[in-house]
């Protein structure tokens, strides 16, 4: 961590990690995993709604990943990044209007029935287009899905729709759920909701609330030999500091999704037996960004964006707030993105004389009291790290002169002032990057998104190029000129800062040494476990 | 049994108007919070206008808040609790789950505060101003300044994480199938450091309730005439003194299981007790209306019930109380 000085020993030993990184998925690693044994882990919140058909998000995904399977997984050595799950391989017609899937045969159910191309039919129909959060905007013009046979699935769109975003959607927008569960009664009532049936590793065993979810082996997975483990059991523990004690105590085994907080890791990592990994979660990136109320007469001059962005130390966020865990952002679009970042946009060297130059340029000169305007800043509460860049932001907004008054909510609170009542002039919002900017970036900037609907433009920017450019991208179907308008919109953004991007950061897992295979795939923490095991 | 049946009666009536006034302000103290179960439940997922509009029509929060509140106490009235939004599950059923926890521990704390309490206050009463009754009254001071939570966290590390001697959390050992006695004895082991952590916090105020009766009952004739009549000074200090120092203490304990109920909110939250405090806490965060006002109204019958059992054991006790209320 210290500056450009590595030691003989740091060196030997990320050169081992890298030995050790590309020759596993060729060679297979030396050890061979164990079977049997109960995985035990922390979980911080309890997700009433498993099925993850219709709550795409992390925190169901964290348990029914092992339970319901996707047509793939994210990987990081696949083919567009991407390993085969239940659809073995998946092709997209020149013309925009169809994809196939072709589906992995001798699939059961864990209630004993064969999984088909229907069940892939009805959950895209009836569950991914209607009901998902994410779904809906992904498949909206999904019209049909054809099944010539069992094992073939062909996806029919009304308007041509770029095969490059629906192969980025399907390792989260894609969990299958049984038709035959799911047909009877209406699917947001239905108990499976709440002990979901799926194809996966993992069965659902039982839910104690506010105590634990028990997840059993499923024999008859279609994975050989897998899954190693017998059970696993999520322990709920809501306080932010009792993962690292139990870690400690050896209660739990694992604690994944930043469990022990970051100010903690220093110490852990030095307890014999556990290890910290940072790898894991390169497909789950979330992003730290002021988000800007463009209402604002001031604000809505970009010298005064540009001026904001000048006055944040981006390496000093990152190395005290996020301390080193994240790197810093140049747009909307995180470094780590192997398909669409590009560095090649204009960047915001921090630089207080400037910055205070530009407010004087744009004529908000310094009162009597040092001050040029004040405003109201809403940092985000769902994370440490979005609370203490508020306090962050604050400081350096001082610094050039104008007075931010910090507003703290809690997240329901928040939400609604920042999203339905605009009632905010900057906020610190922490976006998801979901693998394609389709998915859920652009519309952080697109005009025209009726009040209310959170991580979206609420701030009332309006920029009739960038949404040009965003609509023809969402039409554009060869990959590389899709590619290259996203390159623009990168471009685009980090010039008229509609939205200020500050840093990029994933999560942490810390683990006892005996846990097995963590960490390889980019999606790890939600994908099935079903080469996880335990060492004896 | 009159006198007990009397005060019955009264208390009866005056608790239905309590719980009318505590729902119609949890209720409007919720409805002035801003965002709702909804907006809550936005933060993990996202979701579009139609989405948004779909949930809040399904969850009932496109009604007006009066119609809600309308229906929510139509619905109290068939002694019907609601649907909470976000467990999709009765709210009967998930307070039922919850309150044994909670009840345990309260139980189990506030007969250590009282009864270690009381007991100490005895012997730091006995001799009133000794080393001993000094040590005494500042260490139980110290507990009651020390927050909670802090207390709590001090005793996982040391007994849980260091030691190892005892759980770090939870109630039970996740999934062990235990039954029976095996399964008491889980409970209790678990139980022991969260009872400790709520229990010693309240246990100063006991201590010195006790000692001050104690002082006070020392200046009494009747104490003079059991000295005068040659009984020895434990005799005094046990059959005489104590025993009228402890009325006071048996009041305080109804009026002790309000706060204790809000003490397990957080003890609870850091031991991971699946209680009704850890539940009330998220139904907050979710906006869930329903279920927070559930937990309210249970919460308010608990200490009402508390109260009345304290008060008709106090008539009992001691005579004249009770005549004096039967009397009106």
């Amino acid at each position: 961590m210290s500056g450009f000085t590595i030691s003989r020993r740091q060196m030997l030993a990320s050169s081992a990690m890298l030995l050790a990184s590309t020759a596993m998925p060729t060679f297979g690693w030396a050890q061979t995993p164990k079977k049997g044994g109960r995985l035990v882990l922390a979980a911080d919140s309890e997700p009433r709604n498993l099925n993850p058909a219709i709550v795409a998000s992390n925190g169901v995904f964290f348990i029914s990943s092992k339970i319901v399977e996707t047509l793939a997984e994210a990987s990081f050595d696949g083919k567009d990044g991407l390993a085969p799950r239940l659809a073995l391989s998946w092709e997209g017609a020149a013309d925009g209007l169809s994809v196939t899937f072709k589906l992995r045969d001798g699939v059961k159910w864990h209630d004993g029935k064969p999984f088909t191309s229907a069940d892939v039919a009805f959950s895209a129909l009836q569950v991914w287009k209607p009901l998902q959060n994410l779904g809906r905007t992904v498949f909206k013009d999904l019209a049909a899905v054809d099944t010539p046979d069992d094992l073939t699935a062909v996806f029919k769109f009304a308007k041509p729709t770029p095969f490059q975003l629906i192969r980025n959607a399907l390792p989260a927008l894609s969990s299958v759920v049984p038709k035959h569960i799911y047909e009877v009664g209406k699917i947001e009532d239905n108990p499976a909701n709440n002990a979901p049936i799926g194809t996966g590793p993992f069965k659902f065993g039982e839910y104690k609330a506010g105590q634990y979810y028990r997840l059993t082996k499923n024999t008859d997975y279609w994975g050989k030999d897998e899954p190693y483990l017998d059970e696993i059991i999520y322990q709920v523990l809501p306080d932010r500091t009792s993962a690292a004690s139990a870690l400690e105590a050896e209660e739990i085994q694992l604690a994944a999704f930043s469990a022990v907080p970051l100010a903690d890791l220093d110490r852990i990592s030095k307890v014999p037996g556990l290890k910290v990994i940072s790898k894991g979660y390169e497909g789950l990136t979330y992003q730290l960004v002021v988000e800007i109320n463009h209402r604002r007469k001031e604000l809505a001059d970009l010298k005064v964006r540009q001026a904001i962005a000048h006055a944040i130390d981006k390496d000093f966020v990152v190395k005290t707030v996020f301390l080193g865990y994240a790197a810093t952002a140049t747009g909307p679009v995180p470094k780590n993105d192997p398909q669409f970042y590009t560095a090649d946009v204009p960047t915001y060297a921090f630089d207080v004389a400037k910055a205070n130059a530009l407010l004087d340029e744009a004529g908000y000169r310094r009162g009597a009291d040092g001050n040029r305007f004040s405003l109201k800043l809403l940092p985000a509460p769902y994370f440490n790290e979005t609370k203490q860049f508020g306090d962050y932001l604050r400081q350096a907004l001082a610094a050039i002169g104008i007075d931010a008054q910090l507003v703290n909510n809690d997240s329901a609170a928040h939400i609604k002032a920042v999203y339905t009542d605009h009632a905010f002039d900057l906020a610190v919002g922490p976006p998801v990057f979901r693998g394609d900017p389709a998915i859920s970036t652009t519309i952080l900037v697109q005009s025209g998104i009726p009040d209310g609907v959170p991580f979206s433009n609420q701030g009332g920017y309006k920029n009739d190029a960038l949404d040009a450019l965003i609509a023809k991208a969402s039409e554009t179907l060869d990959t590389t000129a899709r590619t290259d308008l996203y390159k623009e919109f990168q471009k685009q953004v980090a010039a008229d800062l509609p939205l200020i991007n500050v840093a990029e950061w994933s999560f942490i897992s810390v683990a006892r040494d005996t846990v097995g295979n963590i960490a390889n795939n980019p999606r790890w923490a939600v994908s099935n476990w079903a080469d996880t095991y335990l060492e004896s | 049994m009159t006198r007990a049946l009397t005060l019955l009666r009264r208390r009866l009536v005056g608790s239905i108007f309590v719980l009318l006034i505590v729902i119609v302000g949890t209720f409007l103290l919720l409805e002035a919070a801003p965002g709702d179960a909804v907006d809550a439940y936005m933060v993990s997922t996202g979701g579009d206008a139609g989405m948004i509009e779909l949930l809040r029509h399904r969850w009932g929060l496109d009604q007006s808040e009066l119609t809600r509140l309308a229906n929510y106490l139509w619905a109290l009235l068939h002694l019907d609790l609601g649907q909470s939004v976000t467990f999709s599950r009765p709210i009967r059923d998930v307070i039922l789950e919850r309150l044994p926890t909670t009840l345990l521990l309260m139980v189990s704390a506030t007969a250590l505060s009282f009864g270690l309490g009381s007991a100490l206050g005895v012997y730091a009463g006995a001799r009133p101003g000794s080393f001993r009754d000094r040590l005494l009254s500042i260490g139980s001071l110290a507990l009651y300044a020390v927050p909670g939570f802090w207390l709590g966290l001090v005793l996982i590390v040391v007994f849980a994480v260091d030691l190892r001697w005892l759980p770090i959390g939870g109630i039970e050992t996740l999934a062990s199938d235990k039954t029976g006695l095996d399964r008491a004895a889980d409970i209790a082991t678990h139980l022991i450091l969260p009872v400790s952590a709520l229990g010693f916090i309240y246990l100063a105020l006991y201590l010195r309730m006790m000692r001050a009766g104690m002082a006070e009952v020392w200046r009494q004739d009747f104490v003079l005439a059991a000295r005068a009549k040659g009984l020895s000074r434990r005799r005094i200090v046990l059959a005489h003194v104590a025993r009228n120092a402890l009325l006071p203490l048996v009041t305080m304990l109804g009026l002790q299981s309000a706060q204790m109920l809000g003490g397990s909110v957080v003890i609870e939250s850091v031991f991971s007790v699946p209680g009704l405090g850890r539940l009330a806490q998220e139904a907050v965060a979710a906006r869930d209306t329903p279920l927070l006002l559930g937990i309210i109204l249970t919460s308010a019958v608990l200490v009402i019930v508390i109260n009345l059992l304290v008060d008709i054991a106090y008539a009992f006790l001691d005579p004249r109380v009770g005549a004096g209320e039967a009397g009106t």
